[in-house]
């Protein structure tokens, strides 16, 4: 059960139980879709810019608790970043649950990441790993603002 | 093997413990059952979406490739003809497991979707136009739908599908409702491969018939669970995946009557399904042979004939009144989990179970199991338009095949209270 309540930590469940800033904001900057079409979840990301700043960001969607609690925690760390913060994150947050590497070398930030660490279990896991991707995938598309639906296929 | 069209499953269950199944004898028959996952022992209740294979398969697949192997119809040669001779024996081998009048009614394909494709193409192509109707229901698989989008975008036919009550049953009435003149095919499941429904086939393809509309039943999960015979049900189309029943992946079955076979056009071109080609002109094979272009799953259809003689071997009668009481002890164990809901109660059903526990995802419930060397099915199954019917993104799903025990069920009931414990 060790591994299992490693990916399953308290935090994981109240996010994924009671996720923060979920919901539609009326004006946002831009906005993305993902969807996981494996176990039909999906996420919707809005962004509200101002002036390279990330001022706000919600979610909105249904999913796994993995998936659920990813994005609510990643809406708590971006809030107040600058995009270009946001992007090293981005490629930080990757690495962090796909090798686990990335969390402390980088030097940067490495104190926002940890709160995330916690998500780190899903390594153990590699047919979850995309539950903890989907939101930082989607979140991306909206900065990029290319509009498509992105999906973890 | 009884000679009624569709044997109800388990009506004539002995009581528990009554029946002379040897499911230990069986399981020694799996050499995959041996192993552990994540050092526990495997408990494998996937077997709706692929079973295991029993040793006579592996062997036969294995002997074949090690001793007879060349491609079929071809060389003159020694090697050639035991191949053929090997490949079109387990063309009869499945003829007469499905008790069909004669092998050229049975289409060698990669699998089951590709069986649908190919009536859908050579039949829907040839036969149906604009504003004519296929009779789907809503407990098809994914197999069972797209082919039929695709047509409908190329020709303008017109998709009916039959509606189920929220226990998951097929509504019989509402199916004769739908029938109209312009109904040119009926395309149901023989058992839902989601909640393990069967639906009442005999009563649909007798309506079908008296209108003059022929009838494909989507055979993947009934005919692991119960014996099918073509003739009795006078289906016109059945359809099924070799690797469900105990067999390889890679092949699958097409049984058409004759007189839908011989009349249809061929559904890919090439070598095998031809009589003589010039560049002016090609005249194509008579009956099986039209539809198989190309080099064959030789080895796979071999496979899956050495399935059929396995379960040949064992009591099938007594193999599903196994399953049934496997499915009634597990139905009533979930109890014991709080907050469950089963999805599919229909009677007859199949030994599939389909469930939520609320308040966790299917893939959270999975991946738990996994932990404590439980294989189940999670999410959609293939089967979106039924989740969205029964109002889930997906369910959990547990499928107990002859070589599952209580066990079995055991292991999953207390991996699903763990999942209790952590989620709450």
């Amino acid at each position: 059960m060790s591994a299992l309540r490693e990916l399953n930590q308290e935090v994981i469940l109240d996010h994924g139980k009671e996720p923060r800033n979920f919901g539609r904001p009326e004006a946002p900057s831009c906005q993305s879709h993902g969807h996981n079409p494996l176990c039909g979840d999906t996420l919707t990301i809005y962004l509200t810019l101002a002036d390279g700043v990330v001022d706000d960001i919600r979610f909105e969607g249904r999913g796994c608790a993995i998936s659920i609690a990813s994005a609510s925690m990643m809406t708590e760390l971006l809030k107040g970043k600058t995009v270009d913060q946001v992007k090293v994150l981005f490629e930080q947050f990757h690495g962090l649950v796909t090798s686990g590497a990335a969390a402390c070398e980088a030097g940067f930030e490495t104190n926002d990441l940890d709160k995330l660490v916690v998500l780190s279990g899903v390594r153990e896991f590699p047919m979850r790993v995309k539950c903890a991707t989907l939101a930082w995938h989607t979140m991306k598309a909206a900065l990029e603002n290319n509009g498509e639906e992105v999906t973890t296929e | 093997m009884t000679a009624t069209a569709a044997q109800p499953l388990g009506q004539s269950a002995p009581a528990r413990g009554a029946t002379s199944f040897d499911v230990e004898r069986v399981r020694s028959d799996f050499p995959i059952l041996g192993r552990t996952v994540h050092d526990k022992p495997l408990v494998f209740l996937d077997s709706a979406a692929s079973a295991q294979k029993p040793q006579a398969v592996i062997d036969a697949m294995r002997h074949f490739y090690e001793a007879e192997y060349a491609n079929v119809h071809r060389g003159v040669y020694f090697l050639s003809a035991r191949s053929t001779q090997a490949f079109e024996n387990a063309r009869v081998k499945i003829q007469r497991f499905l008790n069909a009048e004669s092998a050229r009614e049975i289409v060698f394909t990669k699998n089951a979707t590709e069986a649908i494709n190919l009536v859908a193409n050579s039949f829907g192509g040839a036969y149906l136009g604009a504003g004519d109707e296929v009779v789907l229901s809503m407990l098809e698989h994914h197999a069972n739908i797209v082919p039929w989008q695709l047509l409908r975008e190329r020709t303008g036919i017109v998709l009916k599908v039959v509606p189920i009550s929220d226990r998951g049953e097929f509504l019989l009435d509402e199916f004769e409702r739908l029938l109209s003149p312009r109904t040119k095919l009926v395309a149901v499941t023989h058992t839902s491969n989601a909640l393990g429904t069967v639906p009442p086939v005999e009563e649909i393809i007798r309506l079908a018939h008296e209108r003059g509309v022929p009838v494909l039943l989507d055979g993947c999960q009934a005919i692991v669970h119960q014996a099918v015979d073509v003739r009795a049900l006078d289906v016109d189309f059945y359809v099924f995946s070799g690797h469900k029943l105990y067999g390889p992946s890679g092949i699958g079955v097409l049984y058409g009557k004759a007189k839908h076979l011989d009349a249809m056009p061929p559904y890919q071109g090439g070598g095998e399904m031809i009589r003589s080609v010039t560049f002016e002109k090609t005249e194509f094979a008579d009956g099986s042979a039209k539809f198989e272009a190309g080099t064959p799953p030789i080895a796979d259809a071999i496979g899956l004939g050495a399935a059929i003689d396995y379960l040949d071997g064992i009591d099938r009668v007594a193999a599903a009144a196994h399953e049934q009481q496997l499915l009634a002890y597990a139905t009533e164990r979930l109890r014991e989990v709080n907050s469950v809901r089963l999805f599919g109660t229909a009677e007859p059903k199949a030994s599939i179970i389909s469930f939520e526990l609320a308040g966790v995802h299917a893939h959270d419930v999975g991946t738990v199991l996994d932990q404590a060397g439980i294989a189940v099915r999670v999410g959609h199954h293939c089967a979106q338009p039924l989740m969205d019917r029964l109002g889930v993104t997906g369910t959990v799903r547990a499928s107990f095949a002859l070589y599952n025990t209580e066990a079995d069920a055991d292991a999953l009931i207390a991996a699903l209270k763990d999942v209790r414990e952590i989620f709450g």
